[in-house]
């Protein structure tokens, strides 16, 4: 979310799913993380257009205003009076002028011709309710075309959902994070730890999975980093001693020989006085050993 | 005050600070009634030592108000002179029928009642009676009265969610958890257990029924979310007994 969109590409899409009333402290930790980032300057995105549905926009100045500088962020009230029942002209169920709203808010933000911003949604559920899945997938696969956007994400109650308004959603988006919470009785639910998967996918079409713990605390959300290995009966990790015996290990077509003459054999016997040299540069030496990296990566198809 | 003591147990799960905007939640089922927990919060409501800035908004759609007068004086509270002093405002819904169509519109029916409830706080709030607790009794009944529309419903808690916040008001609302038990997403009671703040489940024991408890309820706490995400969830469960003129709360097997 903090890279952003290339040139000519749909911007990157998070949904974060979840089924129990921890979604919105994930959200909200998003929220900070890519806040603060476009403060460091070190995101594509220069500003954060959220739509607030389910929260009412003071819940997040409060929020935010502990460290992250208000300017960068703009607040669409669909909160306070969604279907003008209070007489003000909110009517979140014609999309069409939701979305220019949302970027006239962008453009407003990111100032300069070329800057981008992020949009971010803070419940799509509360969408849903108000205008058909169709137009509402309408909406953000806009968004996540325009040219002007870096990055979008939203917060989607999965349990209120049927399978169908879900799946289009994680069509519609490039990463996908569900929480899962630790299955415990509802009397032990004191301690609001549970599990994030995301799905990641990539350009190329390779998904990737993961999955952190988290815990949520007094003063946020933790995430504790898992990492990438699953849990089997074997050891997958090199202990520091293996670690070292590797790095030894003189591969093939690397030593010179050790001060004996080196005899390569190449299969052919005719050219027997032959200056044949195998001229070997590794490449690979910043790569972690059984990395996930796919070396094809940054071939542009 | 015997009374006074055993009910502290739910009090002290309610944790209730009248200042601050809330939700509450109560779900019950046939086996058990949670009307109970209605009762004891608006008598607790009307009872506030700063009795003078608090005021009750009571929506009924299912029983008049002679029925909440009789249950209440056998508590010890009396309602016929807050409704005289406008601190106790009912509203006898119980034959609403929303005009069919209603969905699109702003006007008519439940958007209507929203604007009479936000007249009437606007008016308290005037009088200096800062402490409001709104009260719906009940939610399928609301729905019933909407035509069977739950997005209507829906909505309609939601103008009542951002007048809490707007006045600081509390929202204690009841609902019948079986009624949905042939749904598969009952999708009315999942959006209230989202909306709440406190989770109030009146449910039989599951050894089943018995002469001198009544049932448990389960008390989920969620907390106020407030500046870095503060939140703390705290659950309560205890076994209870309705007698006439109170309910005892009591911890499993500490009964005597």
């Amino acid at each position: 979310l903090r890279d952003g969109a290339l040139e000519g590409e749909h911007a990157p899409a998070l949904s974060i799913k979840d089924s129990i009333p921890f979604g919105s402290d994930v959200f909200n930790y998003v929220l900070t993380k890519l806040s603060s980032n476009i403060l460091a300057g070190k995101s594509q995105s220069k500003g954060i257009v959220l739509v607030a549905f389910s929260r009412s926009p003071s819940f997040y100045v409060d929020f935010l205003k502990n460290g992250i500088d208000l300017v960068s962020i703009s607040i669409l009230d669909c909160y306070t009076d969604p279907l003008g029942w209070k007489d003000s002209l909110r009517h979140v169920r014609n999309l069409d002028l939701l979305l220019s709203a949302i970027i006239e808010m962008g453009e407003a933000l990111a100032r300069q011709g070329k800057g981008r911003f992020s949009v971010s949604i803070d419940s799509v559920t509360e969408m849903l309710r108000h205008a058909s899945l169709s137009s509402v997938a309408n909406l953000l696969s806009k968004v996540r075309s325009h040219d002007r956007i870096s990055s979008t994400f939203w917060l989607l109650h999965s349990d209120l959902h049927e399978i169908r308004a879900i799946a289009a959603l994680e069509y519609l988006s490039s990463m996908v994070g569900s929480l899962e919470p630790e299955k415990l009785s509802l009397l032990e639910q004191n301690s609001r730890k549970g599990k994030f998967h995301v799905r990641f996918k990539r350009r190329n079409g390779r998904v990737r999975v993961m999955c952190e713990d988290f815990h949520i605390k007094q003063s946020g959300i933790n995430f504790i980093n898992q990492g990438l290995l699953p849990k089997v009966q074997f050891n997958l990790q090199l202990s520091e001693k293996e670690r070292i015996d590797r790095a030894k290990v003189v591969l093939p077509f690397e030593h010179q020989g050790n001060g004996e003459p080196m005899h390569i054999y190449d299969g052919r016997r005719s050219l027997s006085e032959g200056k044949g040299e195998i001229i070997y540069f590794r490449d690979s030496d910043d790569e972690m050993p059984d990395s996930d990296e796919d070396p094809d990566d940054d071939l542009d198809i | 005050m015997d009374h006074h003591r055993s009910s502290t147990l739910l009090d002290e799960a309610l944790a209730l600070d009248w200042t601050q905007p809330r939700v509450i939640v109560i779900e019950d089922c046939v086996e058990t009634n949670g009307a109970f927990v209605l009762h004891h919060v608006l008598k607790r409501s009307l009872a506030l030592h700063t009795s003078s800035t608090s005021a009750v908004i009571f929506l009924a759609f299912s029983q008049p108000f002679s029925h909440y007068d009789r249950i209440l004086r056998k508590l010890g509270c009396n309602l016929v002179t807050p409704k005289d002093n406008k601190r106790f405002v009912f509203f006898n819904l119980l034959t609403l029928e929303c005009p069919d169509g209603d969905e699109g519109k702003t006007s008519g029916g439940l958007p209507s009642l929203y604007r009479e409830i936000q007249k009437v706080i606007i008016a308290l709030h005037e009088e200096n009676r800062k402490s409001i607790t709104i009260m719906i009794d009940d939610i399928s009944l609301m729905e019933v009265a909407a035509n069977g529309s739950t997005n209507h419903v829906l909505d309609f808690l939601h103008y009542c969610h951002t007048l809490t916040l707007e006045f600081g008001c509390l929202l204690v609302t009841v609902n019948h958890g079986d009624i949905y038990s042939s749904m598969e997403r009952p999708a009315l009671l999942l959006q209230m257990e989202y909306l709440a703040d406190i989770l109030i489940k009146a449910e039989p024991l599951s050894t089943g029924l018995a002469t001198d408890v009544h049932g448990q309820l389960t008390v989920l706490n969620k907390g106020i979310c407030e500046g870095q995400g503060n939140s703390r969830n705290r659950t309560h469960n205890f076994h209870f007994k309705v007698k006439e003129n109170s309910v005892e709360c009591f911890y499993p097997g500490t009964r005597t």
